[in-house]
């Protein structure tokens, strides 16, 4: 009996130690970053875990770097456009793809997955030509316009998948009130979308956010560049010698916000990340 | 388009037409499909086929438009004593065995991890949702912050990654993580499986609550071995997930590209197929040759992906 | 005055034919139900009148206009959904409401229409609140409201009270009724229950693997069952159905039947030959026993007690069992010995096919005395 109660209570010991490893394992880098930046550049090259007196100037440095702030003005530019621009284009399809029947839908469907697949580098080249030819290059809206082929087929496919789950007698309904598709749509379905909309339009602000090979491609100059790569960018007076603290006080600025959405918004983030995965 | 003919045996033929209100969805389902395809036409479609193009011609970035058609000399090319182009580049080469190296290394570490990580967060304890909040933060850190965050962990000088092994005895000399060639690989994999083992952590979760729990208690009544029920009941259920996440992250890995550009750089090490083809294209400005290698790539993914689209098909015959 | 007509109606889906050659004529202010076992093409067939699922084949007509190619808000007509598909971020008064807005109602008269309709169906202090807040009843009620809201000629039915509770039910069932004689509407009903079928409809549409069965009065229908399948689909217990042989056709036909040996029913059967199998139809109401003397008759092999009355199970040891309903007075218990004696007023016989034999106006046959066999007697025929 008092055997068994023992291996019950190491059983109980073990797995909470795990727990706690894995804990460590996903939050102890973060941690660390704000430990780091928290340091003076005196005390930086010495390894620390705790934070012991917070010391707030590499966070007064980045934050009076104008280009800094430039840059968290243009990401959240970019994000909340793509973001919007995505919602709306998807919307629509998701509409026609989840809840009309016709032929072709299994082919656009098809399509628009082969797209979410795209190596981005693939487009690279022609992207930049067309960019160029429109006359985008180094502005705002060669991202926006760019980001669209990694936001677009995710929220299409995420919301055809809500869509689909509205039941059926609902569009009927409206059909028999004299609704036109677009009055079903925007009166009937939207109000019923809004939580698959914030989930979807929060994962498509993320991967607009923290995109960096289009962003580093597509500006050139300081005003233009996103967080990313201001923040790959950001070099001491040597290729050896990077001011690491002014580095992971920028890091912290530009990812609590994002963690902050992350943990308030969990459980939504997940319903969508598998409602795009596994449903499809 | 909306008068088709069906027949049934013994029956006369039917006209099957729509109904107005289907005409007109139909009619506006194709409204509302041509934003979108419009988008991807101009984002996708459209520079898709201009980069296939490009890979055929000498052109350079400054006048993309302005290459003259060589063939596929790109690809290959024989001047009469040697030969050139892509495919017998030693760099290409090595960057595609770094980019296979890389997938498999990493894609199997993450799947591995993600699937133990789930088993563990699927037993209900008190804080389980506090937990799974907490463990989505390396996924919600963006590429760029995550690889500063870790080289600068793996720094060989000052970083806590040496400075701890070192505490414990396991190295006696600090490590170059990210500049010592038979490292930095290990360097790149360890922050993409860090950042990436979330993602199939909430896909092997959503998979495991959707096993059917009668299996489970049937198993327990019966007295088997929970590890024997793993691998006979668990993991075959959990197989078809297993495989999606499996191919979503092997799609990513292959274009891998902002890790290894932050934390090592152009190191020819770690260099993977789409930094190969960036700096032929931008840094170079050989818009030919870097395009000859964006297309390289992109049938590589192609077929992988082809494959998984098959395989999701077949797999949904068989369901059905 | 004809308000719909369904002429040849056909509608095939994929290879499955659901409807074949539907006619059918229905008048102004009618309340009209659809019934039929489930697959039978009763609702495809209201989905046809509403303009949700298209017509493959013949005409539908309202108020003699063609209206196959027109949408469901051109027709005039209003449906109430089986899962009441409210919608569920608006409120009451704003799903009634919804369908006037899309018309371009005017305001103030829009308004006194939605208070109009929330008034006749009780909904007057509910109109604020949202679905999620109302009970089953007054979701019904509210769904009613929007299908009527546009005062549509013809309102549709699409079993809406199968979500409700038994009680419930018979609530709503009267509600439904009065609404019909107050609004005076043509009203089109599908349903798989019975009762509602005979309580509500002026004419009841029986329909059996697309096609229309029978079409009729509800007292018509009981009592003059075109078919086999009509006969045994309205009723409870159903009716029992023993088979027969056909020993001399003619206006009135000489029938083997087994249970009462040869017998003289008032039916036409100079069509066919004799011994054709039939199929003898009593209702069990229609069956009335007697004490059997020593081995004679056939035996009480069960029987269940409701209160009101009793279900005395009979073994023919013919096809199926027998079912009589009787008085709990007669207090029938299982190894009793009885006799039948058949209400000869309330015989349906029916051909191979399924069809009824028509019933001869004067006939004045009655079962002759002692005519009652042995189970014994009877598989010696």
């Amino acid at each position: 009996m008092n055997l068994r109660l023992l291996k019950k209570a190491l059983l109980r010991l073990g797995f909470w130690c795990l727990i706690g490893v894995l804990l460590l394992y996903a939050v102890f880098p973060f941690y660390y970053a704000i430990v780091t930046s928290l340091k003076p550049s005196s005390a930086l090259f010495e390894v620390s875990y705790w934070i012991a007196n917070p010391d707030f100037s590499n966070y007064a440095a980045v934050l009076s770097q104008a280009s800094f702030l430039r840059a968290i003005g243009n990401s959240l530019v970019v994000a909340l456009c793509v973001v919007t621009l995505a919602l709306f284009l998807s919307l629509t399809a998701a509409y026609a793809l989840g809840r009309v029947k016709f032929r072709g839908r299994g082919t656009v469907l098809m399509m628009v997955l082969g797209v979410s697949m795209f190596p981005q580098v693939a487009v690279l080249s022609g992207l930049f030509e067309v960019i160029r030819a429109l006359g985008l290059y180094n502005t705002s809206w060669a991202l926006i316009l760019s980001y669209t082929i990694f936001t677009l087929p995710f929220t299409v496919w995420v919301l055809t998948t809500f869509m689909g789950q509205l039941p059926h007698e609902l569009e009927e309904a409206a059909i028999m009130d004299g609704a036109s598709p677009w009055v079903t749509l925007t009166r009937v379905l939207l109000p019923l979308l809004w939580p698959a909309l914030v989930t979807t339009g929060l994962l498509a602000f993320i991967a607009a956010w923290n995109e960096f090979l289009f962003a580093l491609t597509f500006t050139l100059t300081d005003t233009q560049r996103t967080v990313p790569v201001a923040i790959a960018l950001i070099s001491g007076g040597s290729p050896h010698e990077l001011p690491w603290g002014l580095l992971m006080a920028a890091s912290v600025v530009v990812t609590v916000p994002l963690v902050i959405l992350v943990l308030i918004f969990q459980r939504r983030i997940v319903s969508g990340l598998t409602a795009g995965a596994l449903k499809g | 388009m909306s008068v088709s003919t069906t027949h049934a045996p013994g029956e006369e033929l039917l006209l099957t037409r729509e109904t107005p209100v289907q005409r007109r969805r139909v009619r506006a389902a194709w409204l509302f499909l041509t934003p979108m395809l419009l988008c991807l036409a101009l984002v996708a479609a459209w520079p898709l086929l201009r980069t296939f193009w490009f890979s055929l011609t000498d052109a350079n970035l400054a006048d993309t438009g302005g290459g003259t058609f060589i063939g596929l000399s790109n690809y290959l090319f024989h001047n009469g004593s040697s030969w050139s182009g892509i495919l017998v580049d030693p760099q290409w080469w090595n960057a595609v065995r770094n980019t296979l190296h890389f997938t498999v290394v990493s894609v199997g570490l993450e799947v591995v991890l993600g699937l133990l990580v789930a088993l563990l967060l699927n037993i209900k304890f008190t804080g389980r949702s506090l937990v799974r909040a907490l463990i989505l933060i390396p996924w919600a850190i963006p590429t760029i912050v995550s690889a500063k965050i870790w080289s600068w962990m793996l720094n060989d000088q000052f970083g806590i990654i040496n400075h701890l092994m070192l505490s414990v005895g396991l190295i006696d000399a600090p490590l170059a993580w990210t500049a010592d060639a038979d490292l930095s690989m290990w360097a790149v994999i360890i922050v993409d499986v860090w950042k990436t083992v979330p993602f199939v952590t909430l896909l092997m979760l959503a998979a495991l609550q959707m096993l059917p729990s009668d299996c489970y208690e049937a198993a327990r009544v019966d007295g088997i071995h929970p590890l024997k029920v793993f691998w006979r009941v668990t993991l075959p259920l959990l197989m078809p997930a297993l495989l999606v996440a499996a191919i979503f992250r092997i799609l990513d890995s292959l274009r891998v590209f902002d890790v290894i550009y932050v934390l090592t750089s152009n190191s020819s090490s770690t260099m993977s197929m789409s930094v190969y083809a960036r700096q032929h294209l931008v840094e170079f400005q050989d818009v030919g040759y870097g395009s000859a290698a964006s297309t390289l790539l992109f049938l590589v993914v192609a077929v992988i992906a082809m494959l998984y689209l098959y395989l999701g098909r077949r797999q949904l015959e068989v369901r059905s | 005055m004809i308000k719909l007509k369904l002429d040849n109606v056909n509608k095939q889906l994929g290879g499955a034919r659901i409807l074949r050659d539907v006619s059918l004529e229905i008048a102004a202010g009618e309340f009209v139900v659809f019934v039929g076992p489930s697959g039978c093409g009763k609702s495809t067939l209201l989905r046809l009148i509403a303009g949700l699922d298209s017509i493959c084949g013949g005409d539908l007509l309202i108020d003699g206009r063609r209206v196959n190619d027109l949408e469901p808000r051109e027709r005039g007509v209003g449906m109430v959904f089986q899962s009441y598909a409210l919608y569920p971020h608006m409120s009451v008064y704003d799903n009634i409401s919804f369908g006037l807005k899309l018309a371009k109602t005017e305001k103030t008269s829009l308004r006194e229409r939605v208070l109009k309709t929330a008034q006749i169906l009780q909904l007057d202090k509910l109109l604020q609140r949202k679905p999620k807040e109302l009970s089953g009843g007054q979701r019904q009620r509210v769904a009613m409201g929007r299908a009527m809201a546009r005062e549509p000629d013809i309102l549709l039915f699409d079993e809406p009270l199968s979500n409700l509770d038994a009680s419930l039910r018979v609530q709503m069932r009267n509600e439904i009724a009065r609404l019909h004689d107050r609004l005076g509407s043509t009203m089109i009903y599908v349903t798989h229950d019975q009762v509602e079928a005979m309580t509500l409809a002026d004419k009841i549409v029986v329909l059996n693997g697309g096609r229309v069965e029978q079409v009729g009065s509800p007292r018509e229908l009981y009592e003059r069952p075109a078919s086999r399948f009509v006969a045994g689909f309205l009723g409870s217990p159903r009716m029992n159905f023993l088979p027969v042989r056909l020993q001399t056709p003619g206006e009135t036909s000489l029938v083997n039947t087994l249970v009462w040996g040869i017998t003289a029913l008032p039916f036409d059967s100079t069509n066919l030959a004799a011994g054709t199998h039939l199929s003898l139809g009593i209702r069990p109401e229609h069956l009335s026993l007697k004490a059997a003397e020593g081995t004679a008759g056939v035996v009480v092999t069960a029987v269940e007690y409701l209160g009101s009355e009793t279900y005395v199970h009979l073994d023919t040891r013919l096809e199926e069992p027998l079912i009589c309903r009787c008085e709990v007075s007669a207090g029938w218990k299982a190894g009793d010995r009885v006799e039948l004696l058949p209400d000869i007023d309330n015989l349906h016989l029916f051909a191979a096919d399924g069809t009824a034999l028509k019933r001869h106006p004067h006939a004045i046959e009655t079962l002759p005395d002692g005519v009652l066999l042995s189970p014994a007697r009877a598989s010696a025929l």
